[in-house]
């Protein structure tokens, strides 16, 4: 039984813990005795909270046995180490949060574990989310098991690679320019960006508060509706939460797709993409026409424009949000500082890694006076016309459909000196985070042993919507059950 | 509009970073590649368009003006790097 648990999902893990099959704590001893033995080559997980754990376990094991169960109860579940939680190492993966305890928990995380959830521990990322490969990290690069000698996307890196390794059966998130669903592409698994304002920011470290979102990864769409149910909903602690009602993402799993139309953007699929990353998004789309679904050629014009517009917009907002870090409050400080100035300078400097400094930097110029019309205020103009695309798309179809991401995990070390071409990792998901979309992906083939996957751009709020179609697909295939030999004990 | 060594000094200086002269070189140049990358903007027809802060145009919600937060003083100062008598410990600003 016990060397199956790893490959269930959460769902299946959950009718497993009602049944009796096994108990939560020995669902949470099995997954952390994977991490000791595999995480190691991974490096997936910053801190793993096992004494927290084998508590909440047994928690959640009483309140089974009283029948008090809730969505999530005796469930484990990875933290992206993004999220605050108290009197628990929150790092964001820099050196200026290495010793910071968090003093309080994030709404996402308290809204799991009221559900019942379990912590495994905090998982790797980029630091302070900006990067797409998780190579910069204080922590060090996660390692794709897929292929370890690649990188495993990012910033959600670790979340994405744990899931794929089958440390943790599902994990949480952040996106703000595509750092849920690229990762969840490069390492065969599902992840869903929400709506912005969806779910409450309120505790989640900020990078570009206009853009972060956080949401749910797993195995399958069916898993991330599961953990969805338990994120959303409006905090009035965060005054960008959206007051909608939750819709009921589990019960509309099964609706019927036949009649649905799906939208292929053009500019999706431009000449320059390979043709085999084409070919699988290709193939899952006429999977779902297979389904009762029907496809329409549709343009986003703007589109093109969405990474520059991004490239000011969060670092202009990061160099805000990260002027926070000052040495004075919390975090990293030098040494002997001999006036304020130096203490400022040198703990952010000593603090901060490379990527981090030059998004600042980047920002810092664009907002300064002179070029505020230049950069700044014209994104935000060209944000508005890539919105604009994407409302004039939904006035035609249900959802949009393409590539996640315009290649496989490549090789670590291959882009890291190279930020522009980093960039690029994202040039098919920023749009949905300029416009506030969600957006799932999910596995949809490999191209030489490594995975690929296809992105759903919902409208918005239509959640339900996405993993309803995500859901279809993953019941009449079977890449998502598709694991790497990493980690594998058959 | 490239970013020089003198450039990147005063940005530096802005956001409070300290820049070696020895990386000063290497960083514009890689602050110059990503300005690049961005100048496609000027491409845009942005004539009449309104710059976008939201993307469902939702404005700061107000709340009733009253206490709702509890006083976290101890709990703030015990993660601060430095602090003493309920304040934070920084290098003399005043002689």
């Amino acid at each position: 039984m016990s060397n199956a648990m790893h490959n269930k999902t959460l769902t299946e893990l959950k009718a497993g813990l009602a049944a009796g099959d096994f108990s939560s704590r020995e669902l949470t001893e099995h997954f952390l005795a994977r991490i000791q033995q595999h995480d190691g080559e991974l490096n997936s997980f910053i801190s793993v909270t096992a004494e927290q754990a084998l508590a909440q376990a047994d928690a959640a094991d009483t309140a089974l046995a009283a029948g008090n169960g809730g969505l999530l109860t005796g469930l484990p579940i990875a933290h992206k180490d993004i999220f605050c939680t108290e009197g628990v190492r929150t790092s964001c993966g820099s050196k200026m949060l290495d010793s910071f305890i968090a003093p309080y928990t994030a709404t996402v995380v308290e809204k799991m574990a009221a559900e019942g959830a379990v912590m495994l521990g905090k998982t790797n990322m980029d630091e302070f989310a900006m990067g797409s490969s998780n190579e910069t990290s204080y922590y060090g690069p996660v390692k794709n098991p897929w292929d370890l000698e690649r990188v495993p996307g990012g910033s959600s890196g670790g979340a994405a690679a744990c899931l794929g390794a089958r440390l943790a059966p599902g994990a949480t998130g952040t996106d703000t320019g595509g750092s849920i669903r690229q990762p969840a592409a490069l390492n065969n698994i599902t992840g869903l960006k929400p709506t912005y304002g969806r779910v409450s920011r309120w505790g989640m470290i900020a990078f570009a508060s206009s853009l972060d979102q956080a949401g749910p990864m797993a195995q399958s769409a069916e898993d991330c509706a599961l953990m969805l149910q338990a994120m959303a909903g409006h905090d009035q602690r965060d005054s960008t939460s959206l007051n909608e009602k939750v819709d009921d993402y589990l019960g509309a799993l099964n609706n019927d797709i036949s009649g649905l139309t799906i939208g292929i953007p053009e500019e999706f699929f431009p000449d320059t993409l390979d043709g085999a990353i084409a070919d699988n998004s290709r193939a899952a789309i006429r999977e779902l026409e297979k389904l009762g679904a029907n496809v329409v050629s549709v343009s986003l014009p703007s589109i093109k424009l969405s990474v520059p517009a991004y490239y000011v917009i969060a670092p202009a907002e990061a160099s805000s949000n990260l002027s926070r870090f000052d040495g004075v409050r919390f975090g990293h400080r030098c040494d002997d500082p001999k006036d304020l100035e130096d203490l400022y300078k040198r703990s952010r400097s000593e603090g901060f890694g490379d990527e981090v400094k030059r998004r600042i930097l980047v920002g810092a110029y664009a907002l300064s006076a002179g070029y505020y019309d230049a950069y700044y205020r014209r994104a935000q103009q060209v944000r508005r016309l890539i919105r604009d695309d994407f409302a004039r798309a939904f006035e035609k179809v249900d959802v949009l459909m393409g590539p996640t991401a315009p290649e496989t995990a490549f090789k670590l070390g291959a882009k890291k000196d190279d930020p522009v071409s980093m960039y690029m990792a994202d040039v098919f998901t920023i749009g949905v985070n300029l416009a506030g979309l969600p957006a799932l992906s999910m596995p949809t083939g490999f191209i030489n042993g490594l995975p690929t996957g296809t992105q759903v751009i919902g409208n918005y709020f239509r959640e339900g919507q996405i993993l309803n179609v995500a859901h279809k697909y993953q019941q009449a295939t079977d890449w998502h059950k598709q694991a790497p030999a990493f980690g594998g004990d058959q | 509009m490239a970013i020089d060594s003198k450039v990147v000094a005063q940005v530096a200086h802005l956001a409070r970073l300290k820049v070696d002269e020895s990386d000063s070189g290497a960083l514009s140049d890689r602050l110059n590649d990503i300005l690049a990358m961005v100048d496609q903007l000027q491409q845009a027809d942005v004539t009449d368009v309104a710059p976008m802060a939201h993307p469902l145009d939702v404005t700061q919600p107000l709340r009733e003006d009253e206490v709702s937060e509890p006083n976290v003083r101890d709990k703030a100062l015990d993660i601060a790097p430095s602090a003493e008598d309920g304040c934070f410990l920084v290098p003399r600003v005043i002689e």
